[in-house]
């Protein structure tokens, strides 16, 4: 199959219904609204659902009555956007319900701005919902990786019947590159889900029920360890990376999505002055992957952490090393994509202070 | 074209700089090549200049952002004062002189001055300005061949928009005139 040429948001989209999307609930918010503009046309044409609805947690509740139903769902937003579904993130985790977000980060906090940044990843990983629970979250770094996973994650949410989150920026959705839509990736038919709330209590013999709420601690408690239990599932099937010239690298960037591209570029430049440099790109952020940290070369002394953000994700990479290699860090926020030069400028900085 | 191209094309909001770099990335796509299109969006693409970023390459793209570009596209002054300066030693300039008067350009770059509004107007329709100036960046940088543009129009411009298509062919043909 060709590649098209296709806008971030529109591409998100349309890898959306190849994955399987029966229904989209959203409500606006720059820099992702091409993607429910696409869907407002397109899932009517595919005789899905699409809903506008009157706020972000009304659509996140429409998610969760939708997959409630045993539904393939989706929803949207941006950063402050995300902030407000969280309560009902929480419920879909709590009751097991599959559903798939896409956050198209903006600078925060608060209302913050529109230019793509990366200061959700406190959000998206640890939860903004309350409770003992976890989503898987991807965070691509070009249209067809991102393509690519938005079409899986629909399959992924079913096999654990848990949220998935897909973190990229206004970056990412603003851009157009060429993509293929049909590259092969990871995707099922939904699976027969005889939890879901169909309205064939008559038929089945018993109610389903969607509920997260459990009145008795020892009940409730069981049923945070048959999470926990899933969590732990995830964390050892999901961990996903990949390892960038650190074979034979002293300062090992870790750096994921938008980051992580513009990060290759530094490492380019870098190497051509024969600094060895590498980069581990965590491409699961929940799951951290941790197991990219344990097989490093002896020649590794420092790991260098990027964010557009002021450090969020070094507290995971903080976690993983255990105090083993000198941790460092460099990051822009607010909307400001950095340029690779100021990655290269840091790194020869880091030498000079060495020296 | 060297192994990769990066532009900046800008200009005032309604002179049609977001679909001049939409063209070179879907004439890049369909001759297999990497590329990537930025556009800027929010308050400063409402009125003040806009702009998009496009690289093409024959590897692939890392940083998607252009810093230091091979090529400036400037439409209006404003433009050519926001990124002369990310201009690469040896880069080209293809300015619109039409707007920008009594400018003192780097000496260490390429310029090529093209009245791009007056021949629209010449054309009959100053909407083609634009079309014009990618003629002009097409045979001065040799990155397309102006029959890999037409066969994007012949993509873009469909329907009732097909009438359109002799006209753009017509400006790109006096573009690339302008620079030979």
């Amino acid at each position: 199959m060709a590649k098209v040429l296709m806008k971030g948001n529109e591409a998100m989209a349309l890898a959306a219904i190849k994955g399987g999307c029966d229904a989209f609930f959203g409500y606006p918010i720059t820099p992702q609204n091409e993607l429910p503009e696409y869907l407002s046309k397109h899932m009517k044409e595919n005789g899905r659902v699409f809903v506008q609805a009157e706020s972000e947690v009304a659509a996140i509740n429409m998610v969760y009555g939708a997959g409630g139903s045993g539904a393939r769902v989706l929803t949207s937003s941006s950063s402050p956007g995300i902030a407000l579904k969280q309560e009902g993130i929480s419920y879909l985790a709590g009751s097991e319900v599959p559903c798939v977000i896409i956050n198209v980060m903006r600078g925060g906090p608060g209302l913050g701005g529109i230019q793509p940044a990366q200061s959700d990843y406190m959000q998206i990983t640890r939860g903004g919902g309350n409770g003992d629970y976890h989503t898987l979250a991807f965070a691509p770094e070009n249209l067809q990786e991102t393509v690519d996973i938005i079409k899986e994650s629909f399959t992924l949410a079913d096999e654990y019947r848990n949220p998935v989150m897909i973190a990229a920026d206004g970056l990412l959705g603003q851009m157009m590159e060429p993509v293929d839509l049909e590259r092969s990736s990871n995707v099922k038919e939904a699976p027969l889900k005889p939890w879901a709330a169909t309205g064939e209590s008559g038929k089945r013999g018993h109610r389903n029920k969607i509920v997260s709420l459990f009145l008795d601690p020892n009940d409730l408690e069981d049923h945070n360890l048959k999470l926990q239990k899933k969590y732990n599932r995830m964390i050892d099937e999901q961990q996903r990376f990949e390892m960038i010239h650190t074979e034979d690298a002293e300062i090992v960037f870790v750096a994921y999505g938008s980051m992580a591209r513009i990060a290759r570029s530094a490492i380019e430049t870098l190497r051509e002055k024969g600094i060895k440099v590498g980069m581990i790109r965590p491409i699961s952020i929940w799951p951290f992957p941790e197991k990219a940290f344990e097989n490093l070369p002896k020649s590794v002394h420092t790991l260098l952490t990027l964010e557009m953000s002021l450090g969020q994700m070094i507290e995971d990479v903080k976690i993983v090393n255990q105090g083993r290699y000198k941790l460092d860090f460099f990051g822009r926020t607010g909307g400001v994509v950095p340029e690779p030069e100021e990655i290269v400028e840091k790194v020869l900085a880091m030498k000079e202070g060495a020296n | 074209m060297n192994d990769s191209e990066r532009l900046v094309i800008a200009g005032f909001g309604g002179q049609g700089v977001m679909l001049m770099g939409q063209i070179l990335a879907q004439a890049a796509t369909n001759e297999n090549l990497e590329t990537v299109w930025i556009p800027s969006y929010g308050p400063e693409s409402r009125g003040g200049t806009a702009n998009c970023f496009v690289t093409i390459s024959k590897t692939e793209i890392n940083a998607p952002v252009v810093t230091q570009s091979d090529t400036l596209i400037a439409m209006n002054q404003p433009s050519l004062e926001k990124f002369e300066s990310k201009v690469k030693t040896g880069g080209r300039v293809l300015v619109n002189a039409s707007l920008v008067k009594d400018h003192t350009f780097r000496e260490d770059i390429e310029v090529f001055n093209i009245p791009v509004n007056d021949i629209a107007l010449e054309l009959g329709n100053l909407k083609v300005a634009n079309m014009i100036m990618l003629g002009a960046y097409i045979g001065a940088s040799k990155v397309f061949k102006p029959e890999a543009l037409e066969t994007v129009f012949k993509q873009k411009f469909t329907g009732n928009k097909a009438k359109l298509l002799d006209l753009n062919k017509q400006a790109l043909l006096r573009g690339m005139k302008e620079v030979s």
